[in-house]
């Protein structure tokens, strides 16, 4: 599949999974504001996080769609790197309620996001953001491009 | 916030360690150390510690990013006194939380990461003193968050009290950059 269609697919699936998610807690749909809301959510991640560079966590952009511990020279726990999880709505959607029940062992300390209105709006961000402007300037990260078939290949380390 | 607890999240409730019970006040204004002997030796063999020394070397790691943001701040040349000596002192205070997380880590038993040859931070969208004192405010509101979410992940309780006692100078930090900057120094009643 080409890149643009890939990500278009993982918008598509992204967004149907956030409805569902929506439905099924009988809430309202995800709202224009969402990923404005999710803007200061994310802030709660800034000191540890970044779109397009690495900081003490790996950068977000290309994180929709790629596989857990798989950002290249980023030093990922074993238990990230071997814990096989790509990054669909509803993966990111259990790990930021709570990091280290979803992969034990991670060295994300963080107890999580427990609202779930929260944590849609930090999704519809996160979604947003990875097809922005700023994570397109970045060749590496943005994507997921064909060269880089995050779900079979290990980083390079 | 309406609710401090929410129901379902009591069963993941980090249950109360032993050790809890017996250890004193060990964090005082001016810590030096989080664990006395016999606590360190308890929490070396505690279920939760190779957690915590996770906890702790992904703090430290910020804290150490937090200091090399600070370093590229002051030698930027935007920052104009009193501003600057402000920055350096907020740095010196990163310095001693770093510190303090690495000799609790060496206490515990684990290798405190060392910092990185080179940290990468947005520069270019970095061109006055205000721009600088907004990306500082934004590390130290994040630091507030990451400390708030470690607080409840501890094993031993005594290494969330210091995250407490770390989280509120990183808060005071918070305000004050917002003060300089003109913005509501303290916007909310509860941090997140
Ligand atoms: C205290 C620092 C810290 C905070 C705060 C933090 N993270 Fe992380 N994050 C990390 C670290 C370190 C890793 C790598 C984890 C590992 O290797 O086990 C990580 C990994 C991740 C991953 C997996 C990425 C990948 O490439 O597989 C996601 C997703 C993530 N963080 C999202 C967030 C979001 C969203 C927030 C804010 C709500 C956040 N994190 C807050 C430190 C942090």
């Amino acid at each position: 599949m080409k890149p643009g269609r890939r990500r278009h697919a993982a918008l598509a699936m992204l967004l149907s999974l956030a409805c569902h998610q929506v439905l099924a807690a009988g809430d309202a749909e995800p709202d224009a504001g969402a990923a404005a809301r999710g803007a200061l959510i994310y802030e709660r991640c800034a000191a540890c996080h970044a779109l397009e560079t690495d900081r003490t966590g790996p950068r977000h952009c290309g994180l929709v769609g790629r596989r857990a511990g798989s950002v290249p020279g980023f030093d990922y726990s074993p238990a990230m790197r071997q814990s096989k999880i790509i990054w669909t709505a509803a993966n990111l959607d259990r790990f930021l309620k709570a990091p280290l029940a979803m992969v034990p062992g991670t060295a994300m300390g963080y107890d999580g996001i427990k609202d779930q209105r929260e944590r849609r709006d930090l999704l519809a961000y996160l979604a947003k953001a990875g097809q922005g402007a700023r994570c397109r300037a970045v060749p590496a990260a943005a994507g997921p491009p064909a060269a880089r078939p995050m779900a079979h290949q290990r980083p390079a380390r | 916030m309406t609710t401090l607890i929410k129901l379902e999240e009591i069963s993941h409730a980090v249950p109360r360690r032993a050790f809890l019970t017996r250890s004193g006040l060990l964090l005082s204004g001016t810590a030096v150390a989080l664990l006395s002997g016999r606590d360190a030796l308890a929490a070396k063999s505690g279920k939760g510690a190779e957690s915590d020394l996770r906890i702790l070397n992904t703090a430290l790691g910020a804290e150490l990013e937090a200091i090399a943001a600070y370093q590229v701040g002051a030698e930027s040349g935007l920052l104009q006194k009193p501003v600057l000596d402000l920055a350096v002192s907020f740095q010196g205070h990163h310095k001693q939380h770093a510190d303090l997380l690495y000799k609790t880590i060496t206490q515990l038993g684990g290798k405190p990461m060392a910092a990185r040859d080179k940290y990468v931070f947005p520069v270019e969208t970095l061109k006055n003193q205000t721009d600088v004192l907004r990306f500082a405010a934004s590390l130290e509101k994040g630091a507030v968050s990451a400390y708030l979410g470690a607080i409840p992940v501890f094993g031993n309780r005594d290494l969330s009290k210091a995250a407490g006692s770390i989280l509120g100078d990183e808060a005071m930090h918070w305000a004050i950059l917002r003060n300089a900057v003109g913005d509501v120094p303290v916007p909310d009643a509860f941090v997140a």
